[in-house]
């Protein structure tokens, strides 16, 4: 009986799968531009590409609210009205904070960026990726290996800086991470460093005590350059599901976060979640990883990301 | 941002008079509070969508329990249904038999804990006897392969060094030649971590498979992931065929959605989680945590079922019969804080007190769980006489209490002041008819 009950559940959601593959590949234009009239079948169906693209309920819900509204008002009858419309909403929320990096925060050398985020979001790799950006722009940079936690972590930066043409600034493992940036941010004020990267080891927001110590990574810098750190860049990744809301928020809190990178939109996750996160916080979205290679990395633009949320096939 | 879900339930059912059973309409309407709960979990909206419906059906014109409010009834059934979906009882141990060496290989997307959980495994398996051999098969990711080797070295484990040049698939098959020189019994793989649409990549972890044929082929996922979830575990299974599931990061706060979503989509079992960075943070999975979690109630559950098992049905009657007719004496009292004690924290369990929520300045009443222990002692320390009948205890005899249980008169004045004021209240509710009363509703 309990087996029955079960397979029927799992019966029904490889068939519902499936469908979910045709909606995808079909995407939400498909949907919408067959001419079909506004029905609760069609809300119900924008509401689960929003929710799959991890946008979250409340979002979901108000901008569908949203454009129930607007529906009435405008006497919108076609189906094929409301995409554009729905875009639009989203764009409208993250068009603000697509505000790209700006060095001239920094009132002097070096410009001082710390990486923050839980395990594996992709600060190590971003940091390559950004100290190449940089390097390639003729910019002398530096990198701290303050994530002296994990195996292997100062290691994997190395590799990442000499692929970027980065000095790179280690201590032993185990060494205090905020005596790491200290030195490097000494050192690449002595060599007269465009910018300096600090990877810090993965953590997640709930842990206090890791927190503390991201703090005191901050007020031992700003010893040395009172205006550093010039950047607070969060890592998210997005694969990531309503939990990214609590991360920005906490670590926000926390260390006043002034950036946020979205890693591994090469994959099928969405990122919606920052939507929500731009939303309540409405901290500038600045990068995008896009994969493991060096070049993998390109400045957030909301026109592309919002684009990508309802182009399902990408 | 959301009230927890009884509370929320507990607003669907205000409007539900007293009535025995789950009408279609209460079910229909308290499971739409639900399906917000699972979303915001991150349970794939799919998944939720069925489940929901399946509940749907269980649920309808189920009798409504003595000892629980309808609230409590609808996600005592959302909780076992979501115990059931995540394995129940079924066997999530790893399957090690077969000739030596048998190969354990771990996959999934970047980022996920791959080597970290390859370290913990085999800690986890010299523990049970076997002689473990770390494998790093991932020549991509800088460093990966320093990372695992490291692990080993602060195990105290092998770790297979690949040499410069080989692939994966020839790091593997070399590794595993080793460990059968070596007569190590158990080879765990750590592969590089890819996305699932990566179709060469995935086709490197097919070739892997086809040489060694491993004992178990876990998916390891972040229990931070999102809808995708059902993506990556379905890219994984149909590539692969996964054994299992190896869920990471729970030492965090997220709901752990993904854990239903994996486990919807490829029905394999979960058999680990993660819970911290340290080498020995794992644990064996228990759906009913998991069931719990997602719903956002912590322990308030096992209350629930502690509450069922702490009141059977006979003292239900009793009890009844005696509000009823105004019988209830501070020996009951009593008894209804010894049971209340037994169940656990407090707090969570006021939480759920049916009707209580609802009271006005109910948290007033909230005393801490010290103060149960000094509300115990002076009824102890009354005499029978004096517990069933609470209008003989004049001021000498409080005194006398007072001193017998170490406290001062004010609380003596106190506890009987709550316990006439507990009746009054009972008396009220009462008179919304029997099933309005429930043992467990005392206010304190
Ligand atoms: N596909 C994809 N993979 C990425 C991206 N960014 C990072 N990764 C991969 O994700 C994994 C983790 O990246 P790391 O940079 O080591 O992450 P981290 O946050 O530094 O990890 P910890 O320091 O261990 O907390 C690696 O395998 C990276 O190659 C991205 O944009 N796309
Ligand atoms: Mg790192």
């Amino acid at each position: 009986m309990e087996q029955r009950d079960k397979s029927g559940v799992f019966q029904r959601l490889r068939q519902g799968l499936s469908k979910t593959q045709r909606l995808l590949v079909g995407g939400v234009d498909g949907l919408l531009r067959s001419g079909r009239g506004v029905d609760e079948e069609l809300w119900e169906e924008l509401e689960e590409v929003l929710i799959a693209a991890d946008v979250g309920v409340l979002v979901t819900q108000s901008l569908i609210e949203g454009l129930r509204q607007e529906t009435k008002r405008g006497g919108i009858t076609g189906a094929q009205e409301i995409l554009p419309l729905l875009r639009q909403k989203v764009l409208e929320i993250l068009k603000p904070h697509e505000v790209p990096l700006s060095l001239d925060t920094a009132v002097e050398y070096p410009f001082v960026m710390m990486v923050i985020g839980v395990n594996g979001a992709g600060k190590t790799t971003t940091i390559g990726k950004l100290a190449h950006r940089f390097t390639s722009q003729g910019k002398k940079v530096m990198v701290a290996a303050s994530d002296t936690f994990r195996a292997a972590a100062i290691e994997q930066l190395e590799i990442w800086s000499q692929r970027a043409g980065a000095h790179l600034i280690r201590h032993r493992n185990g060494a205090d991470p905020s005596a790491v940036a200290f030195d490097a941010l000494k050192a690449a004020i002595a060599r007269r460093c465009h910018l300096l990267f600090i990877d810090t080891a993965g953590r997640l927001h709930t842990k206090e005590n890791l927190i503390e110590e991201l703090k005191k990574v901050t007020r031992v810098i700003a010893k040395e350059s009172p205006s550093a750190p010039h950047e607070v860049l969060l890592i998210l990744d997005a694969t990531t599901g309503q939990n990214a809301i609590v991360q920005a928020r906490t670590f926000n809190q926390a260390l006043g976060v002034t950036g946020i990178a979205l890693t591994k939109l090469d994959g099928t996750a969405k990122g919606g979640i920052v939507v929500a996160v731009a939303q309540e916080l409405g901290i500038p979205l600045r990068f995008i990883g896009v994969g493991e290679g060096i070049d993998d990395l390109q400045e957030f633009s909301a026109d592309a990301f919002v684009e990508a949320l309802f182009n399902q096939t990408t | 941002m959301f009230e927890n879900l009884t509370e929320r339930l507990n607003q669907v059912f205000k409007k539900l008079k007293d009535r025995g059973k789950l009408t279609e309409k209460e079910v229909r309407e308290s499971l739409r509070e639900v399906r917000l709960v699972l979303l915001e979990a991150d349970v794939n909206y799919k998944v939720v969508k069925d489940f929901i419906k399946e509940v749907e059906e269980r649920a309808a014109g189920q009798e409504v329990m003595e000892s629980l409010t309808p609230a409590q009834q609808v996600i005592k059934i959302v909780h076992e249904e979501l115990i059931k979906l995540m394995g129940g009882e079924e066997d999530n141990s790893l399957r090690l038999a077969g000739p030596p060496p048998i190969s354990i290989m771990l996959v999934g997307l970047q980022g996920s804990g791959k080597t970290t959980t390859a370290g913990k495994m085999a800690g986890y398996l010299r523990e049970s006897k076997r002689s473990p051999y770390l494998v790093p098969a991932d020549p991509y990711r800088p460093a990966a392969i320093e990372q695992l080797r490291k692990l080993g070295e602060i195990l105290g484990i092998d770790c297979y060094a690949p040499e410069p040049g080989d692939d994966p698939v020839q790091t593997v098959g070399k590794a595993r030649r080793e460990a059968e020189a070596q007569g190590l019994d158990t080879v765990i793989l750590d592969t590089a971590g890819r996305l699932h649409i990566d179709e060469e990549l995935m086709g490197e972890l097919r070739e892997i498979k086809k040489l060694v044929n491993p004992q178990e082929i876990l998916l390891v996922a972040d229990a931070m992931t999102g809808q995708d979830a059902v993506n990556v575990a379905k890219g994984f299974n149909d590539s692969l065929g996964i054994t299992g599931v190896v869920l990471t990061k729970m030492d965090g706060d997220a709901r752990g959605g993904a854990a239903l979503s994996i486990k919807a989509v490829t029905q394999r079992p979960i058999k680990f989680v993660g819970i911290g960075e340290k080498l020995d943070a794992w644990e064996g999975f228990h759906p009913d945590r998991m069931a719990s979690r997602i719903l956002g109630m912590g322990d308030v559950l096992s209350l629930i079922e502690k509450a069922q098992a702490a009141f059977d049905e006979r003292q239900v009657e009793t009890l009844e019969r005696k509000l009823k007719r105004d019988e209830f004496t501070l020996e009951d009292f009593r008894d209804q804080l010894c049971q209340i004690r037994k169940m656990g924290p407090l707090e969570d369990l006021l939480g759920m007190i049916p009707g209580l929520g609802k009271l006005k300045g109910a948290k007033a009443f909230r005393p801490d769980e010290r103060q149960l222990v000094y509300l115990e002692a002076i009824i102890n320390s009354m005499t029978k006489e004096e517990r069933r009948n609470h209008q003989i205890i004049n001021g000498s005899r409080r005194l006398r209490i007072a001193k017998g249980s170490g406290t001062k008169v004010q609380d003596v004045n106190r506890l009987l002041k709550q316990f006439a004021m507990t009746k009054k209240m009972i008396k009220q509710l009462g008179k919304k008819g029997a099933k309005g009363i429930s043992p467990n509703m005392f206010p304190f």
